[in-house]
């Protein structure tokens, strides 16, 4: 994981034990003495285990908004079902109106599924009452794009409202905010209001807030898709760190693919209300099975083929003197001296036209377009070697 | 040069109606903000899909509030002396034009009320759902809070239109300045009794005016103050 710039101030181990202790025993119950740190994610200790492990379960979850005057009725999701074991980053990605933030809301019940059901931690969000669900909104955490924190409330109060809320102490919330801000990042901010806060200072409180009832899940509704990218770093990395140390399962929806790749461990792609692509992100990244899938990955940089280039190719090799390959690496493949070797052993040469390098969580990771001799190309030498290399190898055109 | 113009006797009857015209106001803008909060509130509220959803009550409560809004405030007091008699044990002085100065006041601060809430995001009342807050608690912690420079400006709009409908009230012998006015100024042809009249509401005015901005921008935390 991207940690390294967060690593310096790590959470103090007792943080939430002492937090537990604040509070009322009723409360004090939802307090859970796990999610220590260096702890493995998912490791859910002396918790019942009714959604098979995991934290959250969809089943067959639809929705679809009736129809209101001169509009029809619309299906915002179809048939949808995720399993998100417990302490996992779950990211689901797809353009605007493609259902993610309908889907995210059905998590915390802020929109209720017209099938299927919703069950986190066991319990089955959408049979929930009112009152039942109220209680249960507690221990989901959800921050939003647009921060939405109160103008009237400083950074302190903004992230005291959820504590208030459940009818917590004066004293015990302020122990509480005290040590919400440090985590995040922001003691020195506590009294100042939300104009005079940045963008990323705003989300961390948002995050602060959101963290504040000990939430088993955050929900993260574009969390970082107001910020600038090196704000949405640090953000993520604030997540990851929230994720790893707290062992809360995060679930997030985003339109970008960097997002994705930074902090999740598996990725669901949604289009259209169904989520047409799922599985863990390295293997997504390496093997994309749909296309909204490969545009996605495709419009983080470097993947795109490079523009000088993108004009000259044409599908004809007739005539053609180089062939241009993009080639997917993964794990082993991509780690390997792939191109030296293959110009040695073929006595060919080798043009770097474009590409990236990179890693997905532990997993090296490189895409690469390159020019070969076309001869070479249709003789089917390069096809082989490039295949013994394991490496994933489409042609995309030649160049004259 | 002014006292020879202004004998003794008028100065007390100024000083007395401008007294009589703070007491109704103060009493009606007190009654009407009581009740026109909540209606406000409910009504910015109530719609479709919202916190308190009670569409036909909300259309009903609408409906009630235009009328007496659209209700000349000189008719209103008249319409109602009967109502007036079983409030206030009698229709007739400053104590019993309170009750039509408060009937006029709350559906305008109403209107005022759901207006400002209305313009609070949305987001707010997510996000707080998404707390697990109840309604109630997201009147009290959210939407009040966020809404406050712009209730607090309503309900300095709803006293300087006091101001005005109490000029009225003389017509039931309510007394205030407005009576004054009408009675010595014009109908005993003293003008300068009117332009003191004048003077002194415009005094009034200006200085609601500015507390109510005042205390506006003190509560408005959007504005940045480093």
């Amino acid at each position: 994981m991207m940690l390294q710039n967060a690593s310096a101030s790590t959470l103090p181990p007792a943080l939430f034990r002492d937090l537990a202790d604040a509070m009322p025993m009723a409360t004090g119950e939802a307090f859970r003495t796990a999610g220590a740190p260096g702890k493995a994610p998912g490791n859910g200790q002396g918790r019942d285990d009714t959604a098979g492990g995991a934290s959250i379960v969809l089943r067959n979850v639809s929705k679809t908004f009736p129809a209101r005057g001169a509009d029809a009725a619309v299906t915002a999701l179809e048939d949808i079902s995720l399993e998100i074991p417990r302490g996992e980053i779950y990211g689901i990605i797809g353009r605007s109106g493609a259902g993610k933030s309908t889907l995210i809301r059905t998590i915390n019940g802020l929109e209720r599924p017209t099938g299927g059901e919703v069950i986190v931690d066991g319990v089955i969000v959408n049979r929930l009452d009112e009152a039942a669900l109220r209680a249960e909104r507690r221990k989901i955490g959800m921050i939003f794009q647009h921060f939405n924190l109160l103008s009237s409330r400083s950074a302190f109060d903004n992230v005291a409202l959820p504590l208030e809320l459940s009818g917590l102490s004066r004293a015990a919330i302020r122990t509480r905010v005290e040590r919400l801000l440090d985590l995040v990042g922001l003691a020195d901010k506590r009294d100042r209001y939300p104009v005079e806060l940045s963008g990323g200072q705003k989300q961390r409180v948002g995050i602060a807030r959101a963290l504040a009832t000990d939430p088993k899940v955050l929900l993260s509704d574009e969390a970082t898709s107001a910020l600038d990218p090196e704000t949405t770093r640090s953000i993520l990395a604030l997540l990851a760190r929230v994720n790893a140390e707290l062992g809360v399962t995060i679930v997030l929806i985003t339109h970008e693919m960097a997002v994705i790749k930074e902090i999740c461990h598996r990725v669901g792609v949604i289009e259209a209300g169904r989520i047409i692509e799922e599985g863990p992100v390295a293997e997504v990244f390496a093997h994309p099975r749909t296309a909204t899938a490969r545009s996605f990955i495709g419009s983080l940089p470097g993947r795109e083929i490079p523009a000088t280039l993108a004009g000259r190719l044409r599908d004809d090799p007739a005539g053609a003197r180089q062939s241009v390959l993009r080639l997917t690496l993964t794990g082993e493949a991509a780690s390997q001296p792939l191109v030296t070797r293959l110009a040695r052993e073929l006595g060919i040469d080798i043009a770097l036209l474009g590409g990236q390098i990179d890693s997905i969580g532990a997993l090296p990771f490189a895409l690469l377009y390159v020019g070969v001799p076309t001869q070479a190309w249709a003789s089917g030498a390069v096809g082989a070697a490039l295949d013994a290399a394991g490496a994933r190898t489409e042609v995309i055109g030649h160049v004259l | 040069m002014f006292s020879d113009l202004i004998s003794p006797a008028i100065v007390n009857l100024i000083v007395s109606s401008t007294l009589e015209t703070l007491y109704m106001v103060a009493i009606a803008a007190l009654i009407g903000t009581l009740a026109g909060l909540p209606l406000g509130i409910f009504l910015a509220t109530s719609g479709k899909g919202e916190l308190f959803e009670a569409v036909t009550v909300n259309r009903v409560l609408g409906l009630v509030v235009n009328a007496t809004r659209s209700t000349p405030f000189i008719i209103l007091v008249i319409a109602i002396i009967p109502f007036t008699r079983l409030v206030a044990g009698t229709s007739i002085g400053t104590t019993a034009a309170i009750v039509p100065l408060s009937i006029a006041a709350a559906p305008f601060i109403a209107r005022i009320v759901e207006a400002a809430v209305r313009e609070v995001d949305q987001g707010l009342v997510e996000a707080s759902l998404a707390m697990g807050a109840t309604p109630l608690q997201i009147v009290r912690k959210v939407l009040i809070p966020e809404a406050l420079p712009g209730l607090v400006l309503g309900v300095t709009l709803s006293v300087v239109s006091l101001l005005s409908n109490s000029a009225m009230v003389g017509a039931v012998g309510g007394g205030g300045l407005g009576d004054l006015g009408i009675r010595y100024g014009y109908q005993r042809f003293m003008p300068e009794v009117m332009l003191i009249v004048v003077v002194v509401l415009i005094v009034l005015v200006q200085s609601v005016q500015s507390l109510g901005e005042t205390l506006a921008k003190k509560v408005n935390r959007r504005l940045r103050r480093h």
